[in-house]
């Protein structure tokens, strides 16, 4: 039996007393590939947001590596991939110091980088297909290369588990290859992955196993949902699970 | 030049250079997270200070850092809570303080030329024992900015993923908070309450008009800040002008000769290469976080 990386027992999340997540457990055990589906709205950012201590649990607990995420330090274990780059800012920034920041979780705040920060900033920017954009200010960057670019800054500190938040949504076809390689790499090398997504694209081949949340609630815990009516036709993949309590057309758009 | 051979006209100079090189390198954290006005509102706080420290017979500069590092700390927990508008706390900051500071000025035996020496600025009055103060806490300010770099980026750049990254975001932020304060208040020497915030900010602003990146944009803006500090008070000492004002038109001078030039570039290039071909991105969905 795998460690669990990632256990989420009876969690509840409310916004201005409105629920977003009722009663949701989940665990996720090292080596996994696991993939949060759900509609717009359904709570599935609310639930990774939870897993990473973003967002305030109402009820219920989320441990992480076996700790509860109160008392877990070692956040260096953990690469967050938000899902754009935060609301940016006038300052310009290059695409090597975006993703120097992801060393910080290792290096701690005091202690200027050496050698090894910048071999792996290097890496990270290799996995991802950046390599030769370091120098570039971010904002000249496409949205599927700054999406690139945050994956690269989780990459760079060496996580165990992976946490990612819609990294394909608007994102061009060329990067989400990409990133479907890099991500592949990751796993081959014993990382777990836990994305929150709203089409699987090219990262399908990679997930065995699909969350669906529904309406706050985990509806659904297995094989990815194969897409159904018009979802399935040539061109459209989407991955819209379909469960059974909900009401027809729901999901259609 | 002759006029530094007086010794206060050379102190002024060096404190103009301390406060010039230390007021962008904090000035760009608060530009990166659009705050840049913020040292406006706490240079109006510590504006009480100094009326509360002329009224107490204090020294009016300790009593200022004192109420603009509680305003600084103030601004940061509404911030951070992010219940009341920001704008509005910093409106009832701006304003509060600075009628706070009038009064109580206007109560002390001080005469309105001193408030005037806060408001906008006093080099040339400025003592060894001010040298000092300003001397060490710009250099603290200096270093610490520069030793954080990389964490206050982060913290400033993406708020949320410094969290998960398990920096000390709380402290990060607050020792932002209280180095504005610090800044603002030696700064108050040189140009003024009410010209603060220009040197902390328009060095950056002009600096960021020609550079790709962060540490570019920080090294840039000090080397202009530096230059604006200098220049500033030699300007003011040959032309007998106000010393702060002098410093501050020039910063902002400096802002549009390379706005224009950058300007300038840009549409040279344009000519002599083809417009790029926009690059073709799906509709993103839309994803609704909360």
């Amino acid at each position: 039996m795998t460690e669990p990386v990632i256990q989420v027992a009876h969690a509840a999340v409310g916004y201005d007393g409105r629920a977003v997540l009722r009663d949701v457990s989940l665990t996720v055990t090292a080596g996994e590939v696991v993939a949060v589906l759900g509609a717009n709205g359904s709570g599935k950012s609310t639930l990774i947001r939870a897993v990473l201590g973003l967002v305030p649990l109402g009820a219920g607990s989320v441990t992480l590596f076996g700790t509860p995420q109160r008392r877990f330090r070692q956040w260096h274990r953990i690469g967050y991939v938000p899902q754009r780059l935060g609301a940016g800012s006038g300052v310009p920034a290059t695409v090597g110091e975006v993703v120097a920041s992801g060393r910080l979780a290792r290096r701690g705040v005091l202690r200027l980088p050496g050698r090894a920060d910048r071999e792996a900033v290097a890496a990270a920017l290799r996995a991802v297909g950046l390599a030769d954009r370091a120098g570039d200010p971010v904002a000249t960057l496409s949205g599927g290369q700054q999406q690139r670019t945050l994956i690269a800054r989780a990459l760079a500190g060496r996580p165990e588990l992976l946490v990612l938040d819609e990294p394909t949504a608007g994102v061009d076809a060329a990067s989400q290859e990409a990133f479907a390689t890099a991500l592949r790499d990751f796993r081959d090398g014993g990382g777990t992955v836990l994305l929150v997504a709203h089409e699987l694209g090219p990262l399908r081949p990679l997930i065995r196993r699909a969350v669906v949340v529904h309406q706050g609630g985990i509806c659904h815990d297995g094989a990815v949902p194969e897409p159904a009516g018009h979802h399935a036709e040539p061109g459209h993949d989407h991955v819209h699970p379909h469960c059974d309590e909900e009401p027809a057309g729901l999901w259609s758009m | 030049m002759d006029l530094f051979q007086y010794d206060f006209m050379l102190r002024a100079l060096v404190g103009a250079l301390v406060i010039g090189l230390a007021a962008p390198a904090l000035g760009i954290y608060l530009v990166q997270r659009r705050l840049a006005l913020i040292g406006d509102g706490i240079g109006h706080v510590a504006l009480t200070g100094v009326g509360a420290g002329l009224l107490l017979n204090r020294s009016p500069v300790l009593v200022a850092v004192v109420a603009a590092t509680l305003g600084a700390i103030v601004i940061e927990l509404v911030r951070s809570r992010g219940r009341t508008s920001g704008d509005l706390a910093l409106a009832l900051l701006f304003y509060g303080g600075i009628a706070g500071g009038v009064m109580l000025v206007g109560l002390s035996d001080a005469s309105s030329g001193s408030l005037n020496a806060y408001l906008f600025g006093s080099l040339t009055t400025t003592s060894p024992a001010d040298l000092v103060t300003i001397g060490v806490l710009g250099v603290a300010i200096l270093v610490t900015m520069l030793v954080l770099r990389p964490a206050l980026f982060a913290v400033c750049h993406d708020e949320e993923y410094a969290r998960v990254s398990g920096l000390p975001v709380r402290a990060l932020n607050m020792l932002l908070a209280v180095g504005t304060a610090v800044t603002v208040t030696i700064a108050m020497r040189a140009v003024g309450v009410l010209l603060i915030s220009a040197l902390m900010v328009v060095p950056v602003a002009t600096a960021q008009q020609v550079t790709r990146g962060f540490r570019s944009t920080m090294a840039a803006a000090m080397a202009l800040g530096l230059f604006a500090a200098g220049a500033g008070v030699w300007v003011a000492a040959t032309a007998d002008t106000a010393p702060g004002a002098s410093v501050v038109l020039l910063a902002i001078g400096s802002f549009l000769v390379v706005a224009l030039l950058a300007a300038g570039r840009r549409a040279l290039r344009r000519r002599t290469r083809p417009a790029a071909v926009p690059v073709a991105e799906p509709t993103e969905h839309e994803v609704v976080l909360r």
